[in-house]
């Protein structure tokens, strides 16, 4: 233990722990930037720079450990002199243009200038470097709100492996920019958009596509229909203030109702699809060992898939050629709703409502156009975008009536309800492989080894005598780890989901933007909890998944099936 | 009124000569991978501050200039751009008054030229070729990559046995290069800025003398591939020592009797005692996976490379540059006329030849020719005469090394061309004649090109000649044996393979030309990752030892310790070692002053050290 004292108040805290825990640990927050904790710890801002009695230099808090006997000022004339300055010097090359930028609200960097008083007297030049970037990408950098403070550089190296982004130039003229001078979109980024929910002001953000969901909305001839994944529930009350309870699900319904979508269905009901798909698909793989590479992996991930189209091309036909929910359920919609409604299904535009960056590029795929030779889905929107429309509009959700998705696409089975959680795939597909393999359904909670945060979690399950392998990894790093270990033979599975995000689509990269914590295990939680009320917990007990299938598919596998419901993964190219 | 005044400096005036000598400083500690064009704009700021004013290409082109560079830098600038910024600068060049614009216009002229790529790299993509790819300086210059801030604070912490297990990680040789290692690491301390570079290499000292016996790690499970090296230098030797740890079986094949290469048969022991040699290389062998087979000359007809090539998995050719160059002046082949390589071997060998009351000529202005003079004055000369065609600046002997030299009381006697040797009736060598030279116009390299001066030419008496002007290799049958040679090396790709030979490997001397002792090191590194990476393996050398953390501290200057030498009288009668090392009380001060680049500055962002390769 360190004994010091920190503004005044001796304070004991355990050897090791750096400055600003220190005096977190008594409730002296100190200021920062760049800092995030376990991530970046490398004192670029120098925000929280404070004073150590005996060291005329200031000493960044983040990064530097207490020592026995210190005595920390952390609000000093000479701290508040120099914090002051720097976040000036920050703000004189950062475009402060706060009215027109996403992060406007939930910016640290707009925060802390508001709470150091800054306001019209900073004394620097505005030298605001240019941007050039490609407007079309999903993935959008302004330069000009690039405050460098590495944490891009950082998740995409640490947690993602991927090293998309590093230092550009050197000298005053050091920027972020995609590695190895490529372009964004010459480049191997899987769009998982960890990254943008790590950034803390406004540099890096999604395309934003809300425009064309307007222009749809106000086109009498389209019908508009949004669907929504099973982590956006968890997750879009947060920027509401509305509590993630019983309720919460159903004032997102009421409020893209009120929105103008013409239908509002559940991408569950296309995780129920993908489920019967990819277990039959993965139970088809076992009876035929002989043409079959194992493990198969799960495919509804695209950042995943393009992760593993760029980095292990050699392991694509590995995947599952089931198609990710909501280009399943975008491809039902155009064909069977269509039908069913009598609607041209040029005339349909779908919407889905993704907490993913990635899937932005995965609808604009030039073989995801089954239905009818369009997009079989028009638009794929972020959880912040959704929000966005909600504020553009001044919907006030919380004091709406819950309302519940339409039918007959609105229905949907616990089991893909955990569609959004790292684990949930695999379980809800054991769900149902266990029952078709043995007749009858196992209990549901059977297979909740495969549940909670850790990167990389394996199990062993019995089926009717045979014994199955399986792993299940989020985030990339784990994700090569487990190929690269594949690979070496070290390990050995038969079935393995891959999340490109940290915890699954309850991390995900488009969801809403939390700088100083993480709300990864309780959008989990949530999902969980809806699994375990709901009447139906297998995604083959799902009565409209089985009436499509009676009046539509026949059955999985089935040549209109694999026409609708799959892809083919080698019909594009990574850059 | 006085009709003249004596100069007195003002204040300010006084300030501004101190901010000289902080630029230049800096100037050195600048990294490698900045933005060439950044920096020429900032040159050329400073360049424009200096113009007095008077003439228009100066005053007002140098501020353009410094503008349109801006706009490149700023990612504002296109193709027209640079053609402007070369017209302009060709117009100050070209109507410039005085040196001051001439020579800044030219510098930006050079840079157009010279860094073309970062210029268009910057106008069609908006960004730059430059980056900080090792953050910490020092281990970015140190061509072996050793964790230099990690060895340090462990000195500092008195764990001088894991320092030089640390160092151990990047380089096998941590007390041969602690002695003779050029410290390239030195050259862009940061610590420059504030006054000057860490004494690094006599740090290495003090952890290697205070150290101990120091184990080697465990090596990896045996692979069952065998490895043949050639050459038992720094550099066949660190390939060795990194291949038996990952658990190869290597075999050194070494021409002459001990190990050691350059080191024992070129280096003299007042620079390196042997048995500090010897100290490394049994570290090496203790690792135990190498078999040692000395006096065998690979290339001689018996034991061919084809025949390795049949008996092993892969082949690291480290064979050195151990053949000297001639002079060509006549009367070379006379009795008297020595080569250095045939001298510093034979006293390698511990063949000390007798030059008791003999004067000698040295001829060269490398560390080789000092090592010859220093050695000479050793062994009894009564005059040793280095000699030497260009001015002492432009010798590529160490400065401490000349210094050293004549302390002992050898001449250096610059200016001087050898033309021929003088011999008697029995064609003995009685002296060396030169031509007096004049220093002349800068070569393409700005070193002065000597030319004959309008002087008689002089006899310089003496009994022997060493010729000490350079050395090749044998590279003759490695060319038989179909291994590509470019001017006289072996030439490899990057990772020290050889293109069309599968499994051949080779660096040092024998790629590179004469050079360093730790680029040869640095090159055996390169090539046991590569082995082993061709085997099929993917080793990693890392080592368990925890780096102290960084102490927060201010910016106070402070000397640099330098170390003792024994007194010159004294030493020049033996071959034991010249310098002393640190005291402790030095050491703790000398490792007090590293900055630690590795946790402050872009070593935190980057990390500030590879654990592992």
């Amino acid at each position: 233990m360190v004994k010091l004292t920190i503004d005044g108040t001796p304070i004991e805290v355990e050897n090791g722990t750096t400055i600003m825990k220190a005096a977190a640990s008594i409730g002296t927050p100190i200021p920062h930037l760049c800092y995030m904790k376990g991530l970046n710890e490398i004192a670029a801002c120098r925000v929280c720079a404070v004073e150590v009695e005996g060291i005329d230099r200031l000493v960044p808090a983040c990064d530097n450990v207490v020592k026995d006997g210190m005595v920390i000022k952390t609000n000093s004339p000479k701290v508040r002199e120099s914090r002051r300055v720097n976040v000036e010097l920050i703000l004189s090359q950062h475009n402060g243009e706060c009215t027109s930028c996403v992060r406007s609200g939930n910016c640290p960097l707009q925060t802390l200038a508001n709470d150091l008083n800054i306001i019209d007297d900073n004394p620097y030049r505005k030298d605001i470097p240019l941007n050039h970037w490609n407007m079309a990408a999903p993935l959008i950098k302004d330069n000009t709100k690039c405050i460098k403070c590495m944490r891009c550089v950082q998740v995409c190296d640490k947690i993602q492996g991927m090293n998309i982004w590093d230092i550009s130039g050197t000298g005053g003229h050091t920027s972020v920019d995609v590695s190895y001078n490529r372009e964004i979109m010459g480049s191997d980024c899987s769009f998982c958009g960890q990254c943008i929910t790590h950034c803390p002001t406004g540099a890096l953000r999604e395309r934003d596509d809300t425009k064309k969901v307007y222009e749809a909305l106000a086109d009498h001839s389209k019908v508009v229909i949004a669907q929504v994944a099973p982590a956006v529930r968890a997750a879009w009350c947060e920027d509401f203030g509305i509590p993630r309870d019983d309720k919460s699900e159903g004032l997102m319904v009421a409020a893209l109702k009120r929105i103008g979508f013409d239908y509002v269905f559940d991408t569950n009901f296309g995780a129920d699809m993908t489920i019967m798909e990819e277990a039959n698909e993965f139970l088809h793989q076992l009876s035929d060992p002989e043409h079959h590479k194992f493990p198969m992996f799960t495919s509804c991930c695209p950042a995943w898939v393009r992760f593993l189209k760029s980095q292990f091309p050699e392991l694509t036909g590995q995947l599952s050629t089931t198609k990710s929910p909501h280009q399943m359920f975008g491809a039902t919609i155009k064909s069977y709703f269509a039908e069913l409604m009598g609607i041209n299904p040029k005339d349909i535009f779908v919407v889905s409502i993704m907490p993913c960056l990635a899937k932005k590029a995965e609808a604009a795929l030039p073989n995801q156009n089954d239905a009818c030779g369009e997009p079989d889905v028009d638009v794929s929107l972020t959880t912040r975008e959704m929000n966005r429309m909600i504020r553009t509009d001044h919907i006030i959700p919380k004091i709406l009536k819950p309302d519940v998705f339409d039918k007959p696409l609105g229905i949907a089975s616990g089991a893909g309800q955990i569609f959004g959680v790292t684990g949930g795939v695999m379980e809800a597909a054991l769900r149902t492989a266990y029952f078709k393999v043995t007749g009858k359904n196992p209990e549901p909670d059977a297979f909740r080894e495969v549940r909670g945060q850790k990167g990389w979690k394996e199990a062993t399950f019995e089926m009717n005598g045979k014994k199955l392998n399986i792993a299940v990894v989020s985030g990339l790093t784990n994700a090569r780890n487990l190929i690269q270990d594949l690979v070496k033979g070290k390990v050995n599975y038969d079935f393995v989901e891959v999340m490109a995000c940290p915890g699954g689509c309850s991390g995900g990269g488009g969801l809403p933007i939390h700088d100083d914590y993480n709300l990864t295990e309780e959008h989990g939680e949530m999902l969980y909890g809806l699994d375990l009320k709901n009447a139906i917990r297998y995604s083959h007990e799902n009565p409209g998944v089985l009436k499509l299938y009676e009046d539509y598919f026949g059955e999985p596998l089935s040549e209109k099936a694999e026409k609708l419901l799959h892809t083919d993964h080698f019909g594009w190219d990574m850059p | 009124m006085s009709r003249l005044k004596i100069y007195s400096q003002s204040q300010a005036q006084t300030v501004v000569e101190e901010l000289y000598r902080d630029t230049e400083r800096r100037i050195v500690a600048c990294p490698p991978g900045l933005c060439p064009v950044d920096l020429a704009a900032s040159f050329l700021r400073l360049c424009h501050a200096q113009t007095c004013g008077k003439c228009v290409p100066c005053r007002v082109g140098l501020g353009q200039l410094s503008t349109l560079l801006e706009d490149i830098i700023n990612g504002r600038g296109s193709e027209e751009t640079v053609k402007l910024i070369e017209q302009t600068a060709r117009v100050i060049k070209n109507t410039a008054d005085c040196a001051i614009g001439v020579e800044a216009a030219n510098m930006v002229l050079k840079g157009v030229i010279g860094f073309r790529d970062d210029y268009m790299e910057h106008v069609k993509h908006h960004r730059c070729l430059g980056s900080l790819n090792q953050p910490v300086p020092c281990v970015s210059l140190c061509p072996a990559g050793v964790d230099i801030p990690g060895y340090i604070a462990l000195i500092h912490a008195g764990r001088y046995a894991d320092a030089v297990k640390l160092i151990r990680k990047d380089n096998p040789f941590p007390t041969s290069c602690s002695l003779v290692c050029e410290r390239p690491c030195e050259a862009r301390c940061r610590r420059n800025m504030i006054d000057s570079s860490v004494n690094i290499r006599d740090l290495k000292r003090f952890a290697c003398d205070n150290a101990g016996e120091v184990p080697v790690p465990e090596t990896a499970d045996p692979t069952g591939k065998k490895i043949a090296v050639i050459g038992g230098g720094p550099g066949g030797l660190s390939a060795a020592y990194y291949l038996s740890l990952m658990g190869h079986s290597v075999t050194v094949f070494e021409k002459r009797a001990k190990l050691g290469g350059m080191l024992r048969y070129g280096i003299p022991s007042y620079r390196l005692p042997r048995e500090l040699l010897d100290k490394d290389i049994n570290a090496i062998l203790s690792t135990g996976n190498i078999e040692v087979k000395t006096g065998v000359n690979i290339g001689s007809a018996d034991d061919s490379i084809s025949e390795l090539q049949k008996n092993y998995d892969a082949i690291y050719i480290a064979i050195g540059a151990h053949i000297d160059k001639k002079l060509g002046l006549p009367g070379e082949d006379s009795r008297g006329v020595i080569s250095a390589v045939e001298m510093l071997r034979s006293i390698g060998e511990g063949n000390m030849p007798d030059f008791s009351g003999k004067n000698v000529c040295i001829v060269g202005g490398g560390n080789v020719a000092m090592d010859c003079t220093r050695s000479v004055r050793r062994l009894g000369a009564d005059k040793v005469t280095c000699v030497y065609r260009r001015r002492p600046q432009d010798m590529t002997a160490l400065p401490e090394e000349i210094k050293a030299a004549t302390a002992e009381g050898c001449e250096i006697a610059t200016m001087r061309a050898p033309t021929r040797v003088e011999t008697d009736a029995d064609g003995n060598v009685v002296g060396l004649w030169v031509q007096p030279q004049i220093t002349g116009p800068f070569d393409s390299t700005g070193r002065p090109i000597p030319e004959m001066a309008d002087r008689e030419e002089i006899l310089i008496p003496c009994d022997f000649i060493i010729v000490a002007i350079g050395q090749g290799i044998e590279s003759k049958p490695f060319e038989d044996a179909g291994i590509p040679i470019q001017r006289g090396s072996i030439s490899t790709m990057g990772g020290g393979d050889i293109e069309n030979h599968e499994g051949i490997f080779a660096g040092g001397d024998c790629v590179s030309g004469p050079a360093t002792v730790i680029q040869a090191i640095g090159a055996g590194k390169v090539a046991a990752a590569n082995i082993d990476e061709y085997l099929g393996f993917n080793h990693t050398i890392e080592i368990d030892v925890d780096i102290p953390p960084a102490m927060l501290k201010d910016f106070h200057g402070y000397g640099r310790v330098h170390l003792e030498e024994r007194e010159a009288a004294d030493r020049k009668k033996d071959f034991d070692l010249v310098e002393c090392g640190m005291t402790y009380e030095e050491a703790m001060q000398e490792s007090g002053r590293c900055l630690r680049c590795d946790h402050f500055g872009y070593g935190v962002f980057k990390g500030g050290r590879n654990k592992e390769w």
